[in-house]
């Protein structure tokens, strides 16, 4: 593992002091995720850049060279209207990583999140072009069934949104509409599974049958969580899923996070710099609709190249 | 002098107070130099409330009480003393006379009438004119009181918000009132009623005749008052054939226009849809009659039901559920909306269809909004009389055949009501139970709906 990815942050780097990881918020994380990244990342090209900060030409280079991505965009941008909120984005997002989204707010973050399960569809003015593969497969063609790859690219969003219904009927709710379990038994075990699986089970076990809103908003929003998983997706988008919670509940979503990663690709928009190099190993950061610069997070935070991304990390605007 | 006049010239009154009210301010105002704690305008509105308003509320209420003086005036008068002692001779002869003293009419039928009409008219005048003065002298002496009190602390802003809050609760107060006047008067009437017939067999009897005889000795003098056939009736054509029709069709409409149709088809169809709400009632009562009864009369011989009739509860009741569409689409449309957009993506973004998301999501959801306005729907549809009096028939019938005719409680109160009858038979009383018995069934109904409906828009707040 190269040393530079284990070092903290020193007052040199651009993460001002008001960007410190806060001590109570995340006790057991590292302060970057990049330390349990898998080796085969290692054997990549990495281009040192760390002493050019300010040539916007650069092109983003591919981290990940050999590996075949979960998800890739390219030259993807969306309108609304006559209005352009994306331009040529071009990302790709793998199996094994967390990917963080950051930018500044209306910078199109959650735009491009919602073209990766096509959410856009559901905005009668929205129009995508570009191309967006899960597994060399185009999504983004009209011959593409959206609800098989709703099932397969699940999302949390930033408020969290249980069903008015009993807690085990918000998480069976995916498996019952895509016929997962065949009879009761299963769905039971895939609750469980599911609920053990966001963190939850211990606290609802006895209460299953209480309904999802009666929940405080972090057991929501896990249970949103639980809601997802329990179609076993490939693929989960989280949009801001801590923004709405408290610090504690959002230590157990940043864990829950850690935990996930390796069984699903994660892609998660965040306005919280913290909190994006707690959770990924890789960063994408968005500026006016446009993908500025996308890199491992360790890099993206103590050596961006790009001078928007330092004036947005140490808050000079955003 | 009249009451009239004197409305005019109170009116008079406040305007000059106004005027003097606002002229004082601004005279405060520059002698002063000091800001007013009130504008001037609020100092000419409030001399002018307090001016107006205690002056025309005494005359509202001197008018009733000067027409009872009048009438006594003039009935201990030597003229008055002379007419027949029988009450409701005496009532003609007085109201005749009454429209001669208005110069309403020339000559009375009654000789008597002619000669009290000038009596009247002095009475009237002199007891205007005492009522009218006094209400004159309170509107200057309370415009009076208004403008002198005013001075550069005066909170004439206050005063007048307090007199607005008043007005507006008066407003507020006098629909509550006409609707307890209402409970009350039929509740009298309904009183006499039980005195003539027994409240149990008015509720629970299966039998509903209400011919009365004309002569004492006639067969069947006595009628039989029971409400079940009606009650029932009213219960199958308002609230099961008509909500069978209108619930599913006016939730699918409201379904289609929010979730599915094109913005541009959205816009045609929603007015389209709402005309249905602007048809007079009686239009619906003879398509009913005449196009619809008689079609259905020839379905039902068609399936081979024999005692199909012209006047069916399916025709009134089907006819009446598409009148109610509108009123269960907005509920619905309005309910459904309520629910907010998280649910409906959460569900999409679980890779549900668009109509599993309704079935499973948005409907459960608005449920208790949709059951409300289904209720309220109901409601309307028992009290509805143009259509039932025009289609349903009127053979109080206790039968479940939707081919056969059944009667209602409105079609019922409208046959009991029309055409010369006395006022203190049963059969006439008895039309203000079934009324009375109808405003209680959908006052219930609403208050139910109104607690589920607000009880749900708190559910998402
Ligand atoms: N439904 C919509 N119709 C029209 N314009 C939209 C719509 N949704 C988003 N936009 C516009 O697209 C741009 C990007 O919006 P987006 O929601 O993706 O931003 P974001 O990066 O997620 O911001 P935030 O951090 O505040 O959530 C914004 O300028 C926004 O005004
Ligand atoms: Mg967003």
């Amino acid at each position: 593992m190269d040393m530079k990815e284990k070092m903290p942050i020193t007052p040199t780097t651009p993460v001002t002091p008001s960007a410190a990881i806060p001590a109570a918020a995340h006790r057991e994380a590292p302060s970057f995720a990049d330390d349990a990244e898998p080796d085969m990342t290692d054997s990549a090209p990495r281009i040192d850049v760390s002493h050019q900060p300010n040539i916007e030409e650069a092109s983003v280079p591919d981290l990940d060279t050999g590996r075949d991505p979960k998800m890739r965009a390219d030259e993807v941008s969306v309108f609304y209207g006559e209005k352009q909120a994306l331009k040529d984005v071009s990302i790709k997002i793998y199996d094994d990583l967390v990917t963080a989204f950051i930018g500044p707010s209306g910078c199109g973050k959650s735009t491009f999140l919602r073209c990766l399960n096509r959410m856009n569809d559901t905005i009668p003015t929205a129009r995508v072009t570009g191309r967006i593969a899960l597994d060399d497969e185009d999504i983004t063609s009209s011959s593409m069934d959206v609800v098989q790859l709703r099932a397969r690219v699940g999302m949390v969003f930033q408020k969290p949104n249980p069903f008015p219904k009993s807690i085990f009927e918000n998480v069976a709710y995916g498996p019952r509409i895509h016929g997962l379990a065949t009879n009761k038994v299963e769905l039971q075990e895939i609750v469980e599974k599911s609920l053990r699986r966001a963190g939850l089970w211990e606290e609802v076990k006895d209460r299953l049958q209480e309904s999802g809103t009666a929940l405080s908003g972090g057991q929501q929003q896990r249970l949103c969580i639980a809601r997802a998983i329990a179609v076993d997706p490939e693929v989960i988008l989280m949009d801001e899923p801590c923004s709405a919670l408290d610090p504690i509940a959002t230590a157990k979503i940043e864990e829950l996070i850690h935990e996930l990663r390796g069984r699903y690709a994660i892609a998660i928009v965040t306005h919280n710099m913290q909190q994006a190099a707690r959770v990924s190993q890789r960063t994408a950061f968005f500026h006016l609709g446009e993908l500025v610069e996308y890199g491992k997070t360790s890099e993206i935070f103590t050596n961006p190249r790009m001078q928007r991304t330092t004036d947005y990390i140490t808050g000079r605007y955003g | 002098m009249s009451l009239g006049l004197a409305f005019v010239a109170i009116l008079a009154v406040a305007l000059a107070a106004a005027w003097l009210g606002y002229a004082r301010a601004r005279r405060l105002r520059a002698s002063s130099g000091s800001r007013l704690h009130s504008l001037p305008v609020y100092h000419g509105a409030h001399a002018a409330l307090w001016a107006a308003i205690p002056a025309l509320l005494l005359i509202a209420a001197w008018a009733p009480m000067q027409s009872r003086l009048v009438d006594q005036t003039v009935l201990s008068s030597p003229e008055g003393k002379a007419l027949p002692a029988f009450e409701m001779q005496r009532e003609s002869i007085l109201s005749e006379a009454r429209e001669i003293a208005h110069g309403d009419r020339e000559a009375g039928f009654n000789p008597e009438s002619t000669t009290l009409a000038p009596r009247i008219r002095a009475a009237e005048q002199r007891y205007a004119l005492f009522g009218g003065l006094i209400a004159i002298a309170v509107a200057l002496a309370t415009a009076a009181f208004a403008v002198r009190r005013s001075n550069p602390q005066f909170r004439a802003r206050t005063g007048v918000e307090r007199w607005v809050m008043g007005l507006l609760f008066a407003a507020s107060l006098i629909a509550i009132l006409t609707t307890l006047g209402i409970l009350l008067s039929l509740m009298f009437e309904s009183l006499r009623f039980f005195r003539l017939y027994p409240v149990q067999s008015f509720l629970f009897g299966l039998e509903w005749s209400p011919q009365t005889a004309l002569r004492a000795d006639q067969a069947g003098s006595s009628g039989a008052f029971g409400s079940v056939p009606l009650m029932w009736g009213t219960f199958f054509i308002g609230a099961i054939i008509a909500m069978v029709v209108a619930v599913p069709l006016g939730l699918m409409s409201a379904i289609y226009l929010t979730q599915y149709a094109h913005a541009r088809v959205r816009a045609w169809l929603k007015p389209i849809l709402e005309i249905l709400a602007g048809i007079p009632t009686v239009v619906y009562g003879y398509f009913a009659a005449l196009t619809v009864a008689p079609a259905v009369r020839d379905f039902g011989l068609a399936i081979g039901v024999s005692s199909a009739s012209s006047e069916s509860a399916l025709a009134a009741g089907s006819v009446m559920g598409v009148m109610i569409i509108p009123f269960v689409s907005s509920m619905s449309d309005d309910s459904i909306a309520a629910v907010p957009q998280a649910m409906r993506d959460g569900s999409l973004a679980m890779g549900a269809t668009k109509s599993e998301t309704i079935r499973k999501v948005l409907l459960p959801a608005a449920l208790p909004g949709v059951m409300g306005g289904i209720l309220l729907a109901v409601s309307r549809a028992i009290g509805e009389t143009m259509i039932v009096v025009m289609a349903a028939g009127l053979a109080a019938n206790l039968t479940a055949n939707p081919f056969a005719s059944v009667t209602t409680v409105t079609t019922q109160i409208v046959q009991l009501l029309t055409g010369d009858q006395e006022f203190d038979s049963a059969k006439t009383l008895a039309a203000f139970a079934l009324g009375l018995a109808l405003f209680l069934i959908t006052l219930l109904l609403n208050l139910i709906a109104l607690h589920i409906v607000r009880k749900y828009q708190e559910q998402y707040e």
